[in-house]
């Protein structure tokens, strides 16, 4: 339903505008470039740790990894230590995979129904999902490191390490970084994947698309005020230097476009803990991946294991005894 | 069978594509489709064990005679298994609708119902989380048109009866927990919807009446403990008569060094009850080789444990019999039969609700020394674990011409291998049982094995159309290895599958025949002092002697 991605993108169109017409119009530079970042990086940090305290708070009654492989078993059996982990080495390691390369996405498969021939099913191996969201969450990553740039001074020599393989492929653009593109080109694909592929469509909500127009509109005014409009680098460098030292002030001369960035993102940040994004704290703490699957092996105890009602033996003989006998059952008490 | 659905129109139905739209908007027409539900449990079923709202109802009725206060129930039991359960409330918080569950679910391939798609089946719980504990759900549920855009609503009975239709509609087999980023395990969501139903007596009867009869007489079949000997030796008699061997077990036998626990239905239902057969002849060699003691018991009599799909309570109380009857007994340690969700309790459940059981002895097979290690603290060895060390060990003698008759493919039944990991020691196993072995195709076996669409308790005869839907999948991969290599036997190590996989094979690959792993191995083993086989366990003609017919 095209209400789900209208919203969303008119939400992110109106943000823009507030914040460029709220600089370029009323002059509230203070308020977008100072009060609501601050606001943000707050709301953030305690929404995170709330929410993490919240699932932190929960218990773990039982250990139930989903195993991906050959558990530890006889000796001569070759163990999946990985996909089946038995240490927490394994499960680090696993983590890891999971973290760091989407180990679980990678398995990714398309499924398809031919009709025609004898009904087959066919399984094929679908990359696209994990190659985009690869591309996505690193450039991101990248783009976010290297604004640390901003905020220190003098500039960390591992920042300008990675500002130089960010722009080592130049591609005719002097002073191109690739993270930038590749930001925009994924998130644009996961967007496409959003609208065009039906299953996904019909399966998303509003919270799924604005994420992703907002992150375009972030990359979209980003690349605009590097490679297309001039801004005033050293009046932003104090601005963000101000903020970073807690003695905020607003320089002459920098446009409303860097302002809604700045907003964007800050809204972005405000909006993280309460939102899907959160899966960057909920993958460390998923049971079915962080727990080791030696579950018969090493005795797991729930905090809130309680007695219950059962049927004993006792009661059980008391109840068929005459027809155990007759049966020729062992019986405890014969009567 | 006549009235039920053919396979062609079956197929027919398929569409992967859902139409436009919002799926909100279609729950008020959800239909509770015949063929594709399960009927309400039975009131004096829910009573034996004292759950909640006993009472006869109908879930085609418009009035499901649910308590005054449902709503409350319903959330009370969400808010007190947020905080119990880590698993549910993450995945309440972290999906991010990626969608690369959404073609896993062997019922959404096999119905393509949009709601089938695991992340919407989620979804179905989620917005209702959304709404009711989510601080932007209720900001958003402020401003008119603000619930939509959250992607919340309220708990209504158009919700609830939705809910109903489709967490019965998963037969929680971790499928799709293999492929989410997050690990999202919509199993363990549909388990805590199961719960919550079982708050305000939505079961259905196919599990709450076997739950109710194992809780009263120790099995799911209520099979009361003379008749469960008499069973047992009907098939004495007939191992008599194929091997000339009396294979009698013993039950209840204080000072037996193990207790064997298997499903019922291996006692019960064919084929099973020649995998229960097999067992005999492998303990009846083992005695009479090793002098190893095995006892069976009719308290203890029920593996599998359909307490599972209740509530975690309901698993406890139906579980604790096997440490009861183990302490009773006063064995060394534990062996179970060849089962599925019997041993995703087992492995990951039992110790921690039931033990420690610390009254038994860390296993070890007597026979070969080998040490158990990964059963070290719940006691319990799997059948093919220990029949796999065996063979190792050289310690059985396999004559495997006697299964040369069949050509094998083994289905990895969910829960030992997504909840456990037990892969290749059935295998191993088979190979040595076997000599022609073929697998499925990759994407269908080991951790992405599909479901028999069985499972979970949903293996009813009036939820057909629904259970051959589910089992489009497997059988795709069964006749795939049957065009293409002649097989026609489907091993597997599980007492639901070899009922289910017998329906799902006659449905849709009638010329597959489907056997538990230790009937294979019963013919293969030859017994001392047995006499020149002809026949296998079924009592036909071994390969070779069919010309004696
Ligand atoms: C430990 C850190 C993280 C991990 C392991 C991680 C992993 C993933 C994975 C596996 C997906 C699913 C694939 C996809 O749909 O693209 C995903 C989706 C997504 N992630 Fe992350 N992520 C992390 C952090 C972040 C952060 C910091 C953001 C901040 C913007 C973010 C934003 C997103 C978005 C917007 C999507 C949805 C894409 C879509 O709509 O299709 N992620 N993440
Ligand atoms: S794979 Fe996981 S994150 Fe993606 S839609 Fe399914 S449950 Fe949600
Ligand atoms: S657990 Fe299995 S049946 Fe349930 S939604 Fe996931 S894949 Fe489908």
């Amino acid at each position: 339903m095209n209400q789900k991605y209208l919203i969303p993108l008119t939400t992110v169109f109106l943000l823009f505008l507030v914040a460029y017409t709220g600089v370029e119009g009323a002059g509230l530079q203070w308020f977008f470039g100072i009060v609501f970042p601050y606001l943000a990086v707050f709301a953030f940090l305690a929404g995170f740790v709330i929410k993490v305290m919240g699932w932190a708070s929960s218990a773990v009654p039982f250990r139930i990894p989903t195993t991906c492989g050959q558990q530890k078993s006889l000796p001569w059996i070759k163990q999946n230590c990985i996909d089946n982990p038995d240490t927490s080495t394994g499960v680090f390691i696993r983590m890891v995979l999971e973290i760091f390369l989407f180990r679980s996405l990678f398995r990714n498969t398309k499924a398809a129904f031919n009709r025609n021939v004898s009904n087959k099913l066919a399984y094929s191996w679908e990359i696209f999902l994990w190659l985009g969201a690869l591309a996505f969450h690193y450039s991101f990553l990248v783009v976010l490191l290297r604004h640390f740039r901003f905020f220190t001074s003098p500039v960390p020599s591992c920042l300008k390490w990675l500002e130089y393989f960010d722009g080592i492929v130049q591609l005719g653009l002097p002073g191109l970084f690739v993270s930038g593109v590749v930001l925009l080109a994924a998130t644009l694909f996961l967007l496409a994947r959003r609208i065009f592929d039906t299953k996904v469509t019909y399966i998303s909500q509003a919270a799924d698309y604005f994420p992703l127009f907002l992150i375009i509109g972030i990359a979209a005014t980003g690349i605009a005020m590097r490679y297309f409009t001039k801004v005033d680098i050293m009046g932003i460098k104090t601005l963000t230097m101000g903020l970073a030292t807690f003695s905020p002030v607003i320089p002459e001369g920098v446009g409303g476009l860097f302002y809604a960035h700045v907003f964007m993102v800050s809204v972005l940040f405000a909006y993280f803990p309460a939102s899907k994004l959160m899966h960057m704290g909920g993958i460390f703490l998923s049971p079915t991946r962080n727990m080791a699957n030696n579950t018969r092996a090493k005795r797991h105890v729930n905090p809130w294991n309680y007695d219950v009602k059962t049927h004993t033996y006792a009661e059980y003989e008391d109840h068929f005894r005459d027809k155990m006998i007759e049966a020729g059952l062992p019986v405890d008490k014969k009567e | 069978m006549s009235d039920q659905i053919k396979p062609d129109e079956l197929i027919n139905k398929i569409d992967y594509s859902p139409g436009s739209g919002n799926w909100m908007d279609t729950t008020p027409s959800v239909q509770i489709q015949p063929g594709m539900y399960c009927y309400a449990a039975k009131a004096e079923s829910v009573e034996t064990l004292g759950l909640p709202n006993a009472r006869p109802w109908n879930p085609l009725d418009e009035d499901w005679h649910l308590p005054e206060n449902w709503q409350e129930i319903i959330f009370n039991g969400i808010k007190e298994r947020l905080e119990r359960f880590r698993t549910f409330k993450i995945f309440m918080d972290v999906c991010v609708r990626c969608g690369a569950c959404a073609d896993k679910c062997h019922f959404f391939l096999g119905t393509g119902d949009p709601k089938n798609m695991p992340v919407l089946r989620a979804e179905l719980l989620r917005s209702v989380y959304r709404n009711d504990f989510t601080t932007a759900g209720k900001i958003l549920a402020k401003i008119p048109g603000g619930s939509r855009l959250a992607g919340a609503r309220p708990m209504t009975l158009d919700v609830l009866k939705e809910w109903w239709y489709y967490f019965f509609q998963c037969t929680e087999c971790r499928r799709c927990s293999v492929f989410c980023p997050y690990g999202i395990d919509t199993a363990e969501i549909t388990i805590m919807a199961r719960e919550i139903f079982n708050l305000i007596g939505l079961n259905i009867d196919w599990i709450a009446t076997p739950v109710s009869n194992c809780f009263k007489t120790g099995n799911h079949l209520g099979i009361q403990p003379h008749a469960f000997k008499d069973m047992l030796d009907f098939f004495v008699e007939d191992l008599e008569e194929i091997t000339g061997v009396n294979c009698a077990p013993q039950y209840q036998k204080k000072g037996a060094d193990i207790l064997f626990i298997t499903p019922s239905g291996d006692v019960f239902a064919d084929p099973g009850t020649y995998t229960c057969q097999g067992y005999l002849i492998l303990f009846k060699y083992l005695k009479e080789k090793y002098g190893l003691d095995v006892t069976w018991s009719t308290y203890a009599s029920e593996g599998g444990n359909f307490g599972f799909f209740t509530s975690h309570e309901t698993m406890k109380r139906l579980n604790a019999k096997m440490y009861a009857e183990a302490k009773r007994l006063g064995v060394k340690w534990i062996l179970g039969g060849e089962c599925g969700h019997m041993w995703r309790v087992i492995h990951q459940y039992m110790d921690t609700m039931n033990g420690p059981a610390d009254f038994l002895e860390v296993p070890m097979n007597p026979i070969t020394g080998t040490i158990f290690e990964n059963a070290r603290s719940t006691k319990m060895v799997h059948i093919t674990e220990f029949t796999a060390d065996l063979i190792k060990h050289g310690k059985l003698e396999l004559d495997k011409g006697r299964n040369g008759n069949r050509i094998m493919t083994f289905h990895d039944s969910c829960n030992t291998s997504r909840g456990m990991g037990l892969l290749d020691e059935p295998r191993y196993v088979i190979q040595n049982v076997c000599d022609n072995f073929f697998e499925m195709p990759p994407n269908t076996i080991r951790e992405q094995t599909f479901c028999c669409g069985s499972g979970s308790g949903l293996n009813a005869g009036e939820n057909m159309e629904l259970r051959m839907a589910g089992a489009l999948p497997r059988a795709n991969a069964v006749k795939y290895v049957h065009e293409k290599f002649g097989v026609n036997t489907l091993g597997t190590i599980c007492a639901i599958d070899r009922a289910a996989l017998s329906t799902l094979c006659e449905y849709w690959v009638p010329e597959v025949e489907v056997y538990g792993i230790h009937e294979l191995v019963g013919n293969a083993l030859i017994l001392p002092g047995e006499k020149n086989r002809t026949q296998d366990l079924r009592m036909e003609p071994l390969p070779g002697c069919e010309e004696d017919e």
